[in-house]
C-alpha cells in the first residue's frame, strides 16, 4: 500500500443547527431533509396505501433510506482494484455480528466466481492417505458453528505515522465479525491421517492469486475451520465461497479464501505473503516474523468523524472490541485523551475471539473531548496507547497497529481523528 | 520462534503426534475420494526454502530480460522500479532502517523461494500460471539481476538453487511481542491522572487524504 498523494479531499460534514438548537446531521453533507406532511397530525402516505407484496423482495436489502451504509474504498492506496481492500462502515453498524454484505473486501486477484459443482479441496503431503472433497462432502461432517472476528493485519496501518483518515471506516473498517458454520480442521486431517514428524500445513486458494501461508500443526488442530457459511447463509463469493478457512484470532492473511489444497509438511514455506508482506519491520531495520495473533484492540464507532454527534444532553458512546488472545473481559472509556479513565458497559454476548459491543452514555454539555477507548482481554493484555507502540516498534511496520485511537468531539458536534501528546 | 509461541507449538506438537498416531484417534468417516497423483500434479505448485518443490528446468538471466520486458516491465518497470503505482522489485538496498524504507526482491526478501513460488502462482497480475517451467526460472534469474544478487551470465535450475545468496537472509526474527511488549500486560492499568496535559498534535483534516463520499452525496 502506497503513501498518500498529496492532494486529495476531505469528507468534511456540515452541520445546521436548527431552531431548538439541536444540531442535525446528514450522512451525505447536508441537513436530513423531512417532511412535516409526513409527521404528526398529518398521516403519511405509507400508513394509507398498499406496499410491495411478499416475493417481489425475493432476497431482500436495506431501506432505501440506508444507502449510505455500504463498503468504501481508498482509491489512492492501491494500484487496481483487483489487489486492493474495501473497508466495513463501522459507524453504521451495531451490536457483534457484521452483515455479510458489509464485511471488508481483501482480494489479491479480484473474486474469483468458483461454481460449486466444480469446487474441490485437496488435502496432501505428509499424510497416510491424500484425499480430495466436494463440497456436498464436506457438508456430510459434523459442522461446528463460531463466532469470531476477522482482523487484517494492516487495519490501522495507515495511522502508523499520525493521524491520516477521517472516519472509523477508514482507520478501523478492515474487521467484521459473524458466525461461521464449517467443519473442524482437525476432523479433516484426520480423515487424511497425519503422518510422524508433520509440523505445519500449508493453505492454498483457488483464486488467481493462489494465495498461501504456513500455519503451525498446533493452531490447525486448535480451533481452525474449514467454514462454508457465514451467519447462515452460503459464504459471499467475497469471502471465499464456497469455502474458506476459519483461522481464529489470527490475521486474516492467513484466513484463506476459495480454499482449494492443505498441503502437510514438516517445514514453514516462508511465501511470499509471510516474508514481504506480512512482517513487521522495526526501526533497526530488522523485521518480525509470523506475527501471527492480533493483539486487543477497540474503537469507539459513534461519535466518530462519520458519525456526529447530534444532540447535547444524553450522548451514547458506543465501540467494538477484540482481541486474538481470547475474550475481551473489559473496556475503559475516557473523554479527556487518556487522563482519567471510567470503566464502560459490554452488551451482549462475549465470545472467545469474537468482538464484543461497548457503550458509555454520559451527559454531554457541548464541551470538546477527546474520547478514546482501550480494550482489556483476558490474559491482562491492556491495548497501548500509539506512542507506546512506536516506541518500540517505530513507525515503519505497517501491520499490528493496535493503538489507542483519539477522536476530537468538537462543541457542534463534528468529530475528528487527531493525535494526541 | 518466540518462547511462548515455541512452548505451545511444543505441547500441542505433542498432542498433534499423539493425535497422529495413536489408536484413539477419532474414527474415520469415510468422506472424501482417494486424490490420484495426477490430480495432486496439477495443484501441487508451492515450493519450500530448500527448493523441495521446484519443477525440473532452467533458465538464463538473459532468456529472462526478454520474458521480463513484455510480461512484466508494464508494471514492474524496466528495471524493477515500479511503473506508477504498481510494485517496486529492485533497488531500496540500505533503506530498511530509514524514515523511508522500500521493501524489494533485493532489499528485503530473505529467500529465493518466496519469489519463485510467488511469481509461479501468480504472476504475470492478470495471466497467472501461464508462464512455463524455462520461462519461470528464467524471469525469476532476471529478477534476481536486477538486484544485483546474480551475474548476467547466470543460469537458474534445481543446480544452482543453493548458489542464489539473498541480501536480508538474515534481516528476520520470530515474533517476540510476549516479551519486548511485556509492559502491555498490567493487572493494574492507570484510571485517574494518568498523564499530564493533553495537547492535539495532528488532525487527519490537516493531511487531508480522505476519499469524498460520493456515494452518499448522490443521494
Ligand atoms: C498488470 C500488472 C502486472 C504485471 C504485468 C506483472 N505484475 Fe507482478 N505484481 C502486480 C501486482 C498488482 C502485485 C501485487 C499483488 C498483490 O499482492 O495483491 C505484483 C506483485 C509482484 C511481486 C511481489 C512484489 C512484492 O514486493 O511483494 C513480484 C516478485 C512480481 N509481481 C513479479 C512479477 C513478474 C516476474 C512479472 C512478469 C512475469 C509480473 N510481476 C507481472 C502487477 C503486475
Amino acid at each position: 500500500m502506497s503513501q498518500p498523494p498529496d492532494q486529495g479531499s476531505t469528507s468534511r460534514r456540515k452541520f445546521v443547527v436548527g431552531a431548538a438548537g439541536l444540531v442535525v446531521a446528514g450522512a451525505s453533507g447536508k441537513a436530513i431533509a423531512d417532511n412535516p406532511k409526513n409527521q404528526p397530525p398529518n398521516v403519511p402516505e405509507w400508513t394509507r396505501t398498499l406496499g410491495d407484496g411478499v416475493g417481489v423482495r425475493a432476497y431482500g436489502t436495506p431501506s432505501k433510506f440506508e444507502k449510505q451504509v455500504i463498503r468504501r474504498t481508498v482509491p489512492w492506496l492501491t494500484a487496481t482494484p483487483e489487489s486492493s481492500v474495501s473497508f466495513t462502515p463501522l459507524h453504521e453498524l451495531d451490536g457483534i455480528i457484521t452483515p455479510n454484505g458489509l464485511c471488508f473486501e481483501r482480494h489479491h486477484s479480484g473474486i474469483a466466481e468458483i461454481d460449486p459443482a466444480d469446487y474441490r479441496l485437496m488435502i496432501h503431503g505428509m499424510v497416510d492417505k491424500p484425499l480430495i472433497f466436494t463440497l456436498d462432502e464436506l457438508k456430510r461432517f459434523p459442522r461446528a458453528n463460531r463466532i469470531y472476528f476477522l482482523e487484517c493485519a494492516a487495519n490501522s496501518g495507515m495511522e502508523w505515522r499520525g493521524a491520516q483518515l477521517n472516519g472509523c471506516q477508514y482507520t478501523h473498517g478492515m474487521v467484521h465479525c459473524v458466525q461461521y458454520t464449517g467443519v473442524p480442521l482437525k476432523t479433516l486431517l484426520n480423515e487424511a491421517g497425519l503422518k510422524s514428524g508433520a509440523k505445519w500445513i500449508m493453505a492454498e486458494g483457488g483464486d488467481a492469486a493462489a494465495m498461501n501461508r504456513s500455519i503451525p500443526l498446533a493452531k490447525a488442530l486448535d480451533d481452525c475451520l474449514i467454514a462454508y457459511r457465514m451467519n447462515g447463509e452460503m459464504l459471499r463469493p467475497e469471502n471465499g465461497y464456497p469455502a474458506r478457512l476459519v483461522v481464529p484470532g489470527w490475521q486474516g492473511n492467513m484466513w484463506i479464501k476459495w480454499l482449494r489444497r492443505l498441503k502437510v509438511g514438516d517445514q514453514p514455506w516462508f511465501t511470499r505473503e509471510e516474508t514481504s508482506k506480512y512482517t513487521d519491520l522495526m526501526e533497526n531495520g530488522k523485521a518480525r516474523q509470523f506475527t501471527w495473533v492480533m493483539d486487543a484492540k477497540s474503537i469507539i464507532t459513534s461519535p466518530s468523524p462519520q458519525a456526529p454527534a447530534k444532540s447535547k444532553g444524553l450522548t451514547v458512546i458506543s465501540g467494538l472490541a477484540w482481541s486474538g488472545r481470547g475474550k475481551v473481559v473489559r473496556v475503559d472509556v475516557a473523554l479527556d485523551g487518556g487522563r482519567n479513565w471510567r470503566t464502560a458497559r459490554i452488551d451482549g454476548p462475549v465470545y472467545d475471539k469474537a468482538c464484543v459491543r461497548f457503550y458509555y452514555e454520559f451527559d454531554w454539555s457541548g464541551e470538546a473531548l477527546l474520547l478514546q477507548s482501550r480494550a482489556i482481554d483476558e490474559t491482562g493484555y491492556v491495548q497501548p496507547n500509539k506512542d507506546d507502540l512506536r516506541k518500540i516498534r517505530g513507525v515503519n511496520s505497517i501491520y499490528h497497529n493496535n493503538g489507542i485511537q483519539t477522536w476530537h468531539l468538537k462543541p457542534d458536534g463534528e468529530v475528528e481523528n487527531v493525535e494526541v501528546g | 520462534m518466540s518462547r511462548l509461541v515455541s512452548a505451545i507449538c511444543a505441547v500441542l506438537l505433542l498432542a498433534a503426534s499423539t493425535f497422529a498416531q495413536s489408536k484413539n484417534a477419532p474414527k474415520k468417516l469415510g468422506i472424501g475420494q482417494m486424490a490420484t497423483a495426477e490430480q495432486i500434479a496439477g495443484w501441487d505448485i508451492d515450493v519450500r526454502p530448500d527448493g523441495q518443490g521446484a519443477p525440473p528446468g532452467k533458465g538464463s538471466v538473459k532468456q529472462g530480460e526478454e520474458i521480463y520486458m513484455t510480461r512484466c516491465a508494464a508494471c514492474h518497470g524496466e528495471f524493477g522500479e515500479s511503473a506508477g503505482r504498481w510494485p517496486q522489485l529492485a533497488q531500496g538496498k540500505g533503506t530498511l532502517a530509514s524514515n523511508d524504507p522500500v521493501r524489494t526482491v533485493g532489499s528485503y526478501w530473505a529467500r529465493l523461494s518466496s519469489l519463485f513460488d510467488y511469481v509461479r502462482r501468480a504472476m504475470p497480475f492478470g495471466d497467472a500460471q501461464a508462464l512455463n517451467n524455462d520461462e519461470l526460472y528464467a524471469v525469476v534469474a532476471y529478477v534476481l539481476n536486477l538486484n544485483d544478487i546474480v551475474d548476467d551470465k547466470f543460469v537458474l535450475s534445481k543446480e544452482t538453487w543453493e548458489q542464489v545468496k539473498m541480501p536480508n537472509a538474515n534481516g528476520f526474527y520470530d515474533d517476540d511481542r510476549e516479551t519486548t511488549e511485556k509492559a502491555f500486560w498490567n493487572k493494574r492499568p492507570c484510571m485517574d491522572n494518568c498523564r499530564g496535559p493533553v495537547t492535539i498534535t495532528g488532525r487527519a483534516r490537516a493531511v487531508d487524504v480522505t476519499p469524498e463520499d460520493k456515494g452518499a452525496a448522490a443521494q
